[in-house]
């Protein structure tokens, strides 16, 4: 009898495993189990891997490329499709790279709203990588649980822009209107109920025994192995490395929160689920005390080059037309320049490294994507370990389909 | 040379004592230290940063290519974006080579995380990274003949007459 027929993997071998015979195994590109476009050609023995060959780009959109063709604010929806399941952090990151570019100050009120949004965006990815690996060790329920307050994390995204997933949320200078008294009950209902639910969650999986077996030690990684690998966000953290571009180079005053950096000690992932879990909670807190300490003000940069006009305006004001005009048709002038501005993604340090030549377009754009680095460690961390463990790193990674081709 | 207090003025001049000539140019955009090295030396530049006793750039960031196609004989560069998480300092490498033959030495002997941005850069730009152990395509199709990122690409099909620029604010 073959030793994988008990298994539940054991159909996915090519040949039928004989002691000794190394077979190759085509996990992907589209599985259920792998979350995602990703193929990996491993060579197992049984359920040994011995080596694994991913093979990447297949949903690349060529977003390098296409954003050399668009002006400054139509690049803000291809941001949306990096990792879209944290679309509001890119987006940030972008409105954040061209007013640093165009040397744009924004009022403290937009860091705050742009503050909860981020949080809220990096609560929902980190509720979908925890449950989905709870999901990928067979407990299917803490998924379900959590996914309705995802949902409503999803619903104040579409009071504040009307889009859920890909949200395009923002502009370069702000927000597009005030939050509506809507968005802050909503917000307010959430942070309420939220931490009844996360505890729910908690308790299904954090010290459950069998989860914990079947995590603790799956797909480790060592602090050493993690930098050399261009590890950053929580993947790192889990390995005891506490870096966060959010307190490292602060950006939208996240230097006026109070909050800790969660690390784990083994870079597993049993560390990596804790390491989300504890950045759920605080994140709750730094949205509650960007709510508690939101100033006043307006909700946008004085940048009428850059912002568009109210509609009322441009029907009755010739600079408001003069402005709009300019802006749709992607006039705005730019300076001629070069940034690298880094926001704290859900899974690392997105960066964008912007080149402009002062025309309507980027230059050249480069999205530093998180994924697509730290990815490559897949390989040697899967090394030698159960196919089910490879299975568990995957989704513990986080590695995102959009991020990865971009 | 030891450096006591890391910023722009004291690594470049640390950086000009123990490599002189080979820092073609410097400049500090937004404030964000900027140099220009030879190709063929990256490696050992970066090395000395990364083992530099106080310096310390630990953490290769990020990794990308450029192409100025009127830069004549330097058409082509390589940007890195190197981070010492010990002093929080970040800079920026460029290197430039000619399109005619796009060489630059791999820097995978000193970050893992160089592997796929060599191969990134290399299917996007053509660079060829001596020594690289594995300089495949990574984004795009193996059958690709061309290095879509180069500025003689234009991202629209050219022959299309139902497309006019003017009309678009191009």
């Amino acid at each position: 009898m073959s030793q994988l027929d008990t298994h539940n993997h054991g159909n996915f071998v090519s040949t039928e495993t004989i002691d000794g015979e190394i077979a190759t195994l085509n996990l992907g590109p589209t599985h259920p189990a792998t979350h995602g476009v990703f193929q990996n050609v491993m060579k197992v023995d049984g359920e040994r891997i011995l080596s694994s060959e991913p093979t990447i780009g297949y949903i690349h959109r060529a977003f390098e490329k296409l954003a050399e063709r668009r002006p400054y604010n139509q690049i803000t929806p291809i941001t949306d499709r990096l990792n879209y399941c944290s679309s509001p952090i890119n987006n940030m990151g972008w409105h954040m790279t061209v007013e640093k570019l165009a040397g744009i100050n924004v009022p403290k009120k937009v860091d705050y709203m742009r503050v909860i949004i981020m949080e809220l965006a990096r609560i929902a990815d980190h509720l979908v990588c925890n449950s989905v690996i709870g999901v990928d060790t067979g407990a299917l329920t803490g998924f379900t649980y959590v996914f309705q307050e995802r949902e409503k994390i999803y619903e104040m995204f579409e009071e504040v822009c009307g889009a859920r997933l890909t949200t395009n949320i923002g502009r370069i200078g702000g927000f597009e209107r005030e939050f509506s008294p809507v968005f802050f009950s909503k917000l307010k209902k959430f942070l309420k109920e939220f931490p009844g639910k996360y505890q729910e969650f908690d308790d299904l999986l954090t010290r459950n025994r069998i989860f914990m077996d079947r995590v603790i030690g799956a797909g480790p990684i060592t602090p050493e192995k993690a930098i050399g690998y261009g590890f950053t966000g929580p993947n790192l953290r889990a390995a005891g490395v506490d870096y966060d571009v959010r307190v490292m180079n602060p950006y939208s005053s996240y230097e006026d929160f109070d909050f800790t950096i969660p690390i784990g000690k083994d870079g597993d992932t049993y560390d990596r689920f804790i390491v989300r879990q504890e950045e759920i909670k605080q994140s709750l807190y730094i949205i509650q005390q960007a709510l508690d300490a939101m100033p006043e003000g307006l909700y946008h940069a004085d940048v009428p080059a850059f912002y568009l006009p109210a509609k009322e305006e441009v029907y009755s004001s010739m600079e408001a037309l003069i402005y709009h005009f300019k802006i749709v048709m992607g006039e705005t002038p730019i300076p001629a320049g070069e940034v690298y501005h880094a926001v704290e993604g859900a899974n690392g340090e997105l960066g964008y490294y912007l080149i402009s030549d002062g025309g309507r377009t980027p230059y050249r754009l480069h999205f530093r994507r998180p994924c697509f680095i730290y990815y490559q460690a897949y390989p040697e961390m899967i090394k030698g370990s159960l196919l089910s463990d490879a299975i568990l790193t995957m989704s513990s990674m986080n590695v995102i389909a959009g991020e990865l081709d971009a | 040379m030891s450096v006591q207090e890391i910023n722009n003025a004291s690594v470049l001049e640390a950086l000009a004592a123990e490599f002189g000539e080979l820092i073609i140019n410097s400049d500090e955009p937004y404030g964000f230290l900027t140099i220009e090295i030879p190709a063929e030396k990256n490696t050992a530049i970066i090395q000395w940063l990364m083992e530099h006793p106080t310096i310390k750039m630990n953490f290769l960031t990020d990794l990308c290519g450029v192409h100025f196609p009127d830069n004549k004989g330097k058409e082509i560069g390589v940007v890195y974006h190197l981070h010492s998480w010990t002093n929080n300092f970040r800079m920026r490498i460029k290197c430039f080579v000619a399109a005619a033959t796009p060489e630059v030495p791999t820097l995978t002997t000193l970050f893992d995380a160089a592997n796929w941005m060599e191969r990134e850069t290399f299917d996007f730009y053509g660079i060829q990274f001596v020594g690289h152990p594995d300089l495949r395509r990574i984004l795009n199709m193996d059958e690709m003949d061309y290095h879509p990122l180069l500025k003689q690409y234009a991202l629209e099909d050219e022959t299309r007459d139902d497309k006019d620029d003017r009309f678009f604010g191009r």
